[in-house]
């Protein structure tokens, strides 16, 4: 039954409305194992119990510090993990457990970037093998075509096409990113799953990336999950943004909420955690966090970031706030007893 | 880290018992028995037939190990079959010479590598460690026979300072000294190859750790160059040198029957060989189980000696 | 009086297997006592190495072609090895980007504490070990007794960052470089160091030289900056100058290819185009000609001298020395 939800009316509604992405509850869960036998001694929750959905066009931002499980999160909706429970609907379909030969058409459609495009490159293959492979193994080209669409797709991505009989090595980060995108983009996929794209290139050379991001996926109608830590690119480039922590969302909203109306206590610390670069601004108010992001293998019982949290209350430690629902149909919610 | 020792030597008892009744097909399945080896050729089948009943080389296999195993199990190893001496007597006054050369050859071995593959590392690319690179090459590739035969001939025949073989000398006083110039050329000979071995590896090792960033750090705190080569970056460039020094006992185990038998070493390299040329197979089966022990043992004292040298290894 | 560092006209080379290149050209700078410098660029612009320089730490295949650095007054370059020992790790400490490979895995804390105490400050045992706790307290750490005899495994990488600052500052130095110290580090994370950095700074008045990428801990962290470009200083100011007038179009265009938190982002993103040029191979004349939107022929023919525009502002641009009508404005706009 479809409720109906009057916050809807208030909100600015995106003009792609379909879901093309859907994740319900989603778990990737890792043994470990111990002693001589193996024996399954515990896990570690890299992901525990997400529901967020995708909207066709649009990039979602996934933001959290390191060991939140967002990059988990991307590699177990493109299957490269196995979830351990809950669901993941591409197009209304679930493909939680498809087998490799059913999932085989769907590769095609879902692609990854990876944050080091040097050791995700074969460094024996030059460029243009690296982009026909592709293409070839999934029919999207035979041999007579493929210079073509190899030319096309280095055009794409700002890469002089005499280039393409270069090897990965001989080309800077930057244009290894450029080369990793390229390949993505060989089989025309819909979605992306962006894992820190820019993280390991400097400054001026982030921006051309997330320029040329932003510009492909405007022609080429793709949607992205956007996963980073640097809050600036994730700004720049997402349409609606969810934090994570400890294997969990804490909060999601569009970019504007996230940004100017922190609801969740943790996104207002790490936005104010953010170093502004405004040197007059260094005198602002800070709520600096103490102490470290717990083992996500022995998370913290109740609301996962109370041992942190500065606000925290008897009623945090016990009981684990729930996302609101209206999280998961694109609006803004955050899991918190006393949302600020 | 008690419970785990306890528990790698429970698992100890299933392997050895495999290794056993492997062996024990092996020696069985090679041509001849005890009673062919040393047969009178006027010997009547008769007798020979009632030599083998006797020994109970007519049993079924199964049976035959069966009682070996049993007999194992009181604590008795059995009697040669051979020299009819009890296996146990006869292992027990050979081991220790072999231990003793082993031991000698890995630490003359380690002493030889360990600064070699330092001393290379940090002269890499250098004639120095082109050299020493060399000279591992040489070691790692000339063969036990032919040095054993190379020594003695420059050293005992022709220098006459060390030798030609044996433990002491005859009518000797047996005194320390007298041990320790017999076992100078067959440590050396065991050596070189170990040595030729490890001194490629620690270069490795030592290259990998060089260029860690708690050098740098080391350095930016002052520290003299000679210490962070020989406390900072040597601790942690030995850490997988641990690893293959375990590895190397068998293969000593198996230099030593050569080495042995070229310089007439009273161990149980040299006792080995004599028992499989005569099918002895009470003391060859003795000779394979003590060689599984060491192994095993070995292994399991690498990897104890592992845990204790690096923190961020925990056995259990 | 001697500022307390002075690097003047240093050159800094390294000999490779393709020839030898120079990694900083004609570097020159001055810290007072007590100020943090901060030394912004992009990977490959000579930041590390120049601090790399004044530590005497260039390894066997580098070496300072010219130039002097020279430490309260007295010269340290060329200084033999044994008299720049007692210097390092005393008057001048470091700290590097990644906490996680900067201890040594195999000593415990406490040990790698120790040693530089005793070192430099001839503690002995007991009193080298209490110096070493109350150091340990004095970054933040609880329970210091305890993780005296822990190994750097078992700690997070802020925990091994805040010990790297305990050694770092443990025999009490006059000048501590710190070389991306939150590069590697989660954001709330980053934020606690930059803290203590700064808590520490005050009680004990040492100078910092700041090395990083990120505008923003420069931003948060400097009361001076230098802008480095291929090898050399592209600009110089004091921090609030630098962000609210940056002369240099390279330091205009880092400036406003960063996306902020509070700015509109339906525009597209300024960003420089091209690539760092490989130091084997600097182009002519001005080094960030052939990525400069107003670079003309002078630019690509002659280099630009380093020249002070105002009071404590240095810039290395012809067009920014010029009288260029209505230039930052255009350096703005070329970008966006």
């Amino acid at each position: 039954m479809i409720e109906f939800d009057s916050s809807v009316l208030e909100r600015p509604q995106p003009e792609t409305a379909s879901t093309l992405l859907q994740l319900n509850g989603l778990k990737t869960h890792y043994p470990i194992r111990k002693g001589l036998l193996g024996r399954v001694r515990g896990h570690v929750k890299a992901v525990d119990g997400v529901s967020l959905d995708i909207r066709e066009g649009e990039t979602l931002g996934l933001v959290g510090e390191s060991g939140c499980g967002k990059s988990t999160i991307g590699r177990t909706i493109l299957r490269l993990e196995q979830s351990t429970g809950g669901q993941i609907l591409y197009k209304g379909e679930d493909i939680t457990r498809y087998s490799t030969p059913k999932m085989r058409p769907l590769r095609t459609e879902m692609q990854m970037i990876f944050q080091d495009p040097f050791s995700s490159l074969n460094p024996w293959m030059r460029v243009k093998d690296i982009l026909k492979e592709p293409m070839l193994a999934h029919g999207k080209a035979t041999a007579s075509t493929a210079d073509a669409e190899v030319d096309r797709l280095l055009d794409a991505v700002g890469i002089p096409r005499s280039y393409k009989d270069r090897y990965v090595h001989e080309f800077s980060g930057g244009q290894r990113q450029r080369i990793g995108i390229a390949r993505a983009l060989s089989l025309n996929p819909k979605f992306i799953v962006c894992d820190e794209p820019v993280s390991a290139l400097d400054v001026s050379i982030q921006a051309q990336v997330l320029n040329l991001l932003k510009e492909l996926q405007k022609e080429l109608g793709l949607t992205y999950l956007f996963i980073a830590h640097g809050l600036g690119a994730v700004k720049y480039i997402s349409t609606r943004i969810a934090v994570m922590y400890l294997g969990k969302v804490v909060e999601i909203g569009t970019k504007d909420e996230i940004f100017r109306n922190p609801k969740h206590p943790y996104t207002r610390i790490l936005l104010n955690a953010y170093p502004v670069p405004n040197p007059h601004l260094r005198g602002r108010e800070k709520i600096v966090v103490q102490g470290d992001v717990p083992s996500p293998a022995n998370p913290p019982s109740g609301c996962r970031f109370h041992t942190r949290c500065p606000f925290a209350q008897e009623l945090c430690r016990q009981e684990e706030p729930p996302l609101a629902a209206d999280g998961t149909n694109g609006g803004h919610a955050a899991a918190c007893h006393f949302t600020l | 880290m008690l419970t785990y020792i306890v528990r790698r030597l429970l698992i100890f008892v299933p392997v050895l018992l495999g290794i056993t009744i492997i062996n024990f097909i092996i020696v069985n399945m090679a041509p001849g028995n005890p009673v062919d080896m040393y047969i009178d050729p006027n010997m009547s089948p008769e007798i020979i037939e009632a030599k083998k009943e006797a020994l109970g080389l007519n049993d079924p296999l199964i049976v035959q190990y069966v009682k070996w195993l049993g007999t194992l199990l009181t604590g008795d190893l059995g009697y040669s079959m051979s020299s009819y001496a009890p296996v146990a007597q006869l292992v027990g006054e050979r081991i220790m010479p072999t231990v003793t050369l082993g031991l000698a050859a890995l630490v003359l071995a380690l002493l030889i590598a360990v600064p070699l593959g330092i001393l290379s590392a940090l002269k890499q690319n250098t004639k120095i460690d082109y050299f020493v690179t060399g000279l591992s090459f040489i070691g790692t590739s000339i063969p036990n026979f032919f040095l054993g035969l190379a020594l003695i001939y420059i050293f005992a025949v022709n220098l006459g300072v060390l030798p030609t073989g044996g433990m002491q000398q005859l009518g000797g006083d047996g005194g320390m000294w007298d041990r320790v110039r017999h076992m100078i050329l067959p440590a050396i000979v065991l050596a070189t190859a170990i040595a030729g071995r490890k001194v490629r590896y620690v270069r490795a090792s030592m290259l990998d750790v060089l260029k860690q960033d708690y050098l740098r750090t080391a350095r930016s705190k002052g520290v003299h160059e000679f210490w962070v080569t020989n406390k900072h970056a040597l601790r942690n460039a030995l850490l997988p040198v641990i690893t293959v020094v375990g590895l190397e006992i068998p293969i000593l185990l198996g230099g030593a029957i050569i080495t042995e038998q070229i310089f007439q070493w009273p161990g149980i390299g040299q006792l080995t060989l004599q028992s499989m040329m005569s099918r002895d197979y009470p003391t060859i089966m003795a000779l394979n189980l003590i060689a599984a022990i060491a192994v095993l043992g070995a292994n399991l004292l690498t990897d104890i000696l592992y845990s204790a040298a690096d923190p961020r290894i925990k056995v259990g | 009086m001697n500022d307390l560092l002075e690097v003047e006209e240093i050159e800094t080379v390294f000999r490779t297997e393709r020839g030898e290149v120079t990694s900083v050209d004609g570097v020159s700078f001055r810290l007072k006592a007590g100020e943090t410098l901060g030394i912004v660029g992009e990977s490959g612009c000579g930041k590390s190495v120049t601090s790399l320089s004044i530590m005497s730490l260039l390894g066997k295949n580098g070496s300072i072609r010219r130039g002097e650095i020279r430490l309260n007054g007295r010269k340290i370059t060329g200084l033999a090895e044994s008299a720049m020992r007692r210097i390092r790790g005393s008057e001048v400490s470091m700290i590097f980007q990644d906490p996680m490979t900067s201890l040594n895995p195999v000593f415990t804390i406490g040990s790698q504490l120790i040693e530089s105490i005793s070192l430099h400050l001839k503690l002995k045992n007991r009193q080298a070990r209490d110096h070493a706790i109350d150091m340990l307290r004095k970054v933040g750490i609880s329970r210091p007794e305890e993780i005296m005899d822990e190994y750097p495994h078992k700690l997070s990488g802020g925990m091994r960052q805040r010990v790297m600052i305990a050694i770092a500052l443990s025999c009490k130095p006059k000048l501590l470089i710190a070389d991306e110290p939150t590069t590697a580090l989660d954001v709330t994370i980053q934020a606690q160091i930059l803290d203590l950095m700064k808590k520490l700074r005050e009680e004990t008045g040492t100078a910092i030289m700041l090395i990083t990428h990120d505008l923003g801990v420069v931003a948060e962290m400097a009361d001076r900056v230098i802008v480095m470009y291929a090898g050399q200083v592209v600009e110089e100011a004091d921090v609030f100058t630098l962000f609210d007038k940056p002369l240099h179009p390279y330091t205009i265009g880092l400036m406003s290819s960063i996306p902020h938190l509070d700015a509109d982002d339906d525009e597209t993103l300024a960003s420089i185009p091209g690539t760092v040029p490989p130091l084997q191979n600097m182009p002519s004349g001005c080094r960030f000609h052939t990525r400069c939107p107003l670079a003309r022929e002078k630019c690509s023919a002659l280099a630009p001298p380093l020249l002070e525009m105002a009071e404590g502002h240095r810039v290395r641009c012809w067009a920014a020395q010029g009288d260029m009508e209505g230039y930052e404005t255009q350096a703005k706009g070329e970008f966006l």
